[in-house]
């Protein structure tokens, strides 16, 4: 394994995370807040130990599909133990295990809060958070690989081990490209949203925090009572734009260079309008009663199937005192998660439609044993090396699930809130039921349960084959 | 720059390789195979797209409109050429196509107009010409063209007890009365692009720079055997012996092939009437001794078979003394053989990719610059470039001494309207010329770029 170039871009990764520290310590100085010492030390540190770590001589600048594997996720960690800092240091969350998992919630876009009470935090605390989720939804390193050229060879592992979906691919020849195309339409989306925010009479601080919480389809609200309390415009800005960053980002692309047709014809993205539309009309006439007008069962309903689908989590009514079918309907949801390509986590649509296309294949098979069948996609034949890594990636997905499930039940909950918890977490969404719903938090869960969901969070995020490498005896052997 | 290469078998490969290594090239690979196309996306920064490159809907998905230039190399001539022809209706772009039946070899001139081909590249011609013209030097071991032909680039080794030994450069045209020019020298892992005071030693690879006649008379000067080959032996009878055996019947060179299979000999003689085709297997030894190889001047080793071609030279190296040619298919173990003194090696799939992405790079640099044809010379150390001056040129007018030129650069020959010079301290450049610039900076694109 070539140790050298992985700690080289470790340290970039580092130096640029104490690069977007600057962002809250602006806001600390806006507000005068006693924080901008906090971020000061915490970005000096890791520009200095980034900067150590990147000045590692690195002779042999190759890069191979385990070196890539193992960046990423090492990267991940690094980014969210040193992300942690500010909330320590400031004294926010003294306790380091929670430090952690509110920061890992942030950069894996998940969440879900260890907090009682956000609205203490300081402003420049609250955008720190915040804007983890931002730098999180498309991937630090994806940033760094459309600032420079890594490793001598090839990044592709790195996009693909970062990327969400099950068959990630560039969507123009340079990498370098490819990444600068997607963070172009990562911001740009960004600060739309933020303007049409503005435009409906959002606080500017408001707006920016939001904006970063929809982007990368993350959750943290800067209220406890998180979306509740803005205005009907407000929440359907961020309904709409909750649903856009769960679409695959390559079809904006397409979009931009006008290729119409490719667009219409993606069946994930039709799938996957077609789910968030039939949810919302089946939870709406589920709710109706429970409202007084029909028009904001509606909101309610559409901006709750949005959060949930894409992995978003704000939250604008406690569902968990819906009727049972909509809270079942949502749990589903969860899993079912957002496109493929996107910011939003899950499991993803277009894995869930090849799974059930094996199904139907399969059964195919076994009333004509001879027969032959391809599984398509968008017209296109998926290869078996892309059905087989999904059909791994579920059962993988489902053991964790459940051994995670298991370490947590030594904490004594109820098993809608252990099972929800654990679904919030892996795949990223934030709030779940019970305990853990819209209104509750982590907080009273042990600190091995956290350390759980923090791992959870990291395999959901990763997509589960980085993170376990990492704990592979055979990545490590010479 | 945008190029689709569509078909990655070993050329493919190589120059998905070459070119996704040039910072302005995006580079998109096409084939049927799925394996094939993601192994290469893995490797190399390019994309893929996998499908039949001959039907528009895959072009359309490879980028063909916003495409500059469109490789057809996969190993059917037909499809190749269906492919250029659907690029050029559906895109803008200059097309290359791999044509290699000598069937159609000979309408080449056909398609090139017809279906607007930019290149049209057989490997095996173009292995036969290589080979053709190290038989033509047998003391060089690799030879550079330049200003079509009329100006070449000869490197060899000097030998143990060669004049040149211990000579300066500046010596060198006054004391064997030659006009040729030494544009570089390599020693050891060092290459130097010399002054005048350079002084030349045994061992040197030393490449000179000369037009096609005056190379040969320096070479009989320096008192290397120049003559060019007078027979040959060639072991196996495929497609590219048969393009050599044919070029050098013609340039009146005897010419023995030896083949194992009957109907190829047959056709062999009716083909090539001057040449003596023997029907046997090369590789057996005395088939070899009774063809005459202790006698041979020279002995190239055409099998389809790597390991066949390498052990049939180590053998003819041990019989006899004169030149010999080896061809090698697989490139991926260069530097292995090029320790066991096989003579020269050729290696087509790598001649054919070097033939396209020169052209490509051509295509680039004539976008921004004015570089006509461009060389790696000692050992890919330096360039041997050729720009055209144009009117306003700051170096018109100028006696090369008088000129401020940066240090490892070298004018190394001037061609005036067809006229070879070889420039002296007082020759001026004119409008209108091209001239031939040596140097170890790379990335050249304008020939001021040349001065301090």
């Amino acid at each position: 394994m070539n140790y050298k170039i992985i700690i080289h871009i470790l340290g970039l990764a580092l130096v640029l995370e104490s690069a977007f520290m600057l962002l809250p310590l602006g806001c600390a100085v806006i507000y005068g807040e006693r924080e901008v010492w906090t971020f000061l030390a915490c970005s000096s540190i890791c520009f200095v130990l980034g900067f150590l770590l990147k000045s590692i001589k690195v002779n042999n600048r190759s890069m191979y599909a385990k070196e890539g594997l193992v960046t990423v996720s090492l990267s991940w960690i690094l980014l969210s133990i040193f992300g942690a800092l500010p909330f320590i240091v400031s004294g926010s969350i003294p306790n380091y295990i929670d430090a952690l998992f509110e920061t890992v919630s942030g950069f894996t876009t998940t969440g879900a809060t260890i907090l009682t009470d956000v609205e203490v935090l300081p402003k420049s605390m609250l955008l720190w958070r915040s804007f983890t989720h931002w730098i999180g939804g498309m991937g630090v390193l994806v940033f760094l690989m459309s600032l420079m050229k890594l490793s001598g060879g090839n990044n592709i592992y790195l996009l693909k081990a970062e990327s969400t979906g099950p068959a990630v691919g560039k969507i123009v020849p340079r990498i370098q490209s490819s990444t600068k195309i997607l963070y172009g339409i990562y911001t740009a989306l960004t600060v739309i949203e933020m303007v049409l925010l503005l435009i409906g009479g959002m606080k500017p601080f408001d707006a920016i925090t939001v904006s970063f919480g929809t982007a990368g389809t993350g959750g943290f609200a800067i209220l406890n009572s998180s979306l509740a309390d803005y205005t009907s415009y407000q929440q359907s800005i961020v309904t709409v734009f909750m649903l856009l960053f769960g679409v695959d980002f390559s079809l904006y692309y397409l979009l931009l260079i006008r290729k119409f047709r490719d667009v219409a014809h993606s069946e994930e993205v039709r799938v996957y309008l077609g789910i968030v539309f039939i949810s919302i009309l089946l939870i709406w006439i589920n709710i109706a009663g429970s409202f007084d007008s029909i028009w904001t069962s509606l909101k309610h309903s559409s901006f709750q199937v949005a959060s949930i689908i894409t992995t978003t989590g704000y939250v604008t009514d406690n569902f968990d005192l819906w009727p049972e079918f909509s809270k079942a309907l949502l749990v589903m949801l969860m899993f079912v998660g957002a496109c493929a390509g996107s910011t939003g986590g899950g499991i993803k649509v277009c894995r869930i439609m090849i799974l059930l296309k094996t199904i139907v294949k399969e059964l195919k098979v076994t009333i004509h044993p001879k027969s032959t069948h391809k599984i398509t996609m968008n017209g296109r034949i998926v290869e078996h090396e892309t059905v087989r890594s999904v059909n791994v990636y579920i059962m993988a997905y489902i053991i964790i699930y459940t051994i995670a499930m298991l370490v947590i039940s030594f904490d004594n909950f109820d098993f809608t809130t252990n099972f929800t918890a654990v679904a919030a977490t892996i795949n990223n969404i934030g709030p779940g039921l019970g305990m853990v719903g819209p209104i509750g938090n982590f907080s009273a869960y042990s600190g091995l349960s956290k350390i759980v969901f923090i791992l959870n969070m990291f395999i959901g995020r990763l997509e589960v084959f980085p993170m376990l490498i990492l704990f592979s005896p055979y990545t490590w052997k010479k | 720059m945008n190029t689709i290469i569509i078909g990655c078998g070993k050329v493919g490969q190589k120059l998905a390789e070459q070119l996704s290594q040039e910072d302005n090239q995006n580079i998109t690979v096409v084939d049927t195979r799925y394996d094939v196309v993601q192994d290469l996306i893995n490797q190399y920064d390019a994309m893929g797209v996998v499908g039949n490159g001959a039907s528009v809907e895959v072009l359309l998905e490879a980028g063909v409109e916003t495409a500059d230039i469109l490789i057809a190399v996969t190993n059917s001539d037909e499809v190749n050429l269906l492919t250029c022809l659907l690029a050029k209706k559906t895109g803008n772009c200059q097309t290359i196509a791999r044509v290699r039946k000598p069937d159609y070899n000979k309408e080449l001139h056909l398609f090139k107009d017809d279906l607007g081909l930019a290149m049209v590249i057989n490997p095996e011609l173009t292995a036969a010409n290589e080979i053709a013209r190290a038989l033509r030097f047998p003391s060089a071991i690799q030879i550079d063209t330049f200003a079509k032909g009329r100006i070449e680039i000869l490197k060899f080794k000097v030998a143990d007890k060669s004049v040149l030994d211990n000579m300066s450069v500046w010596e060198i045209n006054s004391k064997l009365n030659t006009d040729i020019l030494v544009c570089g020298v390599e020693r050891g892992e060092e290459a130097f692009i010399p002054d005048g005071n350079f002084v030349i030693k045994k061992g040197d690879f030393v490449s000179i720079i000369a037009a096609p006649l005056n190379g040969s008379a320096f070479f009989k000067k320096i008192g290397v055997k120049t003559n060019r080959v007078k027979d040959t032996i060639i072991v196996g009878g495929g497609p590219i012996s048969y393009y050599l055996a044919d070029k050098l019947i013609h340039r009146g060179i005897k010419v023995k092939i030896i083949e194992k299979k009957e109907e190829v000999c047959d056709k062999l003689c009716q083909q090539l009437p001057k040449a003596i085709i023997i029907n046997a297997d090369g590789t057996d030894n005395r088939v070899l001794l009774e063809a005459g190889i202790e006698n041979a001047e020279s002995f190239v080793a055409l099998t389809n078979i790597d390991e066949e071609n390498i052990m049939l030279s180590l053998f003819a190296k041990s019989k006899m003394n004169g030149k010999l040619v080896t061809k090698v298919n697989r490139v991926a173990y260069d530097e292995i053989i090029a320790n066991m003194d096989l003579g020269t090696v050729v290696y087509p799939k790598d001649i054919t990719a070097e033939y396209i992405v020169r052209f490509v790079r051509a295509k680039e640099n004539s976008l921004d610059s004015d570089i006509e044809t461009m060389h790696l010379i000692l050992d890919g150390k330096a360039e041997a470039l050729e720009f055209s001056i144009k009117e306003n040129s700051p170096v018109i007018g100028i006696s090369l001494e008088a000129l401020p030129i940066k240090r490892n650069t070298l004018i190394a020959c001037i061609n005036r309207k067809g006229k070879i010079i070889i420039p002296r301290g007082q020759d001026e450049i004119c409008a209108g010329d091209t001239v031939i610039v040596v140097t170890t900076m790379m990335g050249l694109k304008e020939i001021s770029d040349i001065l301090d």
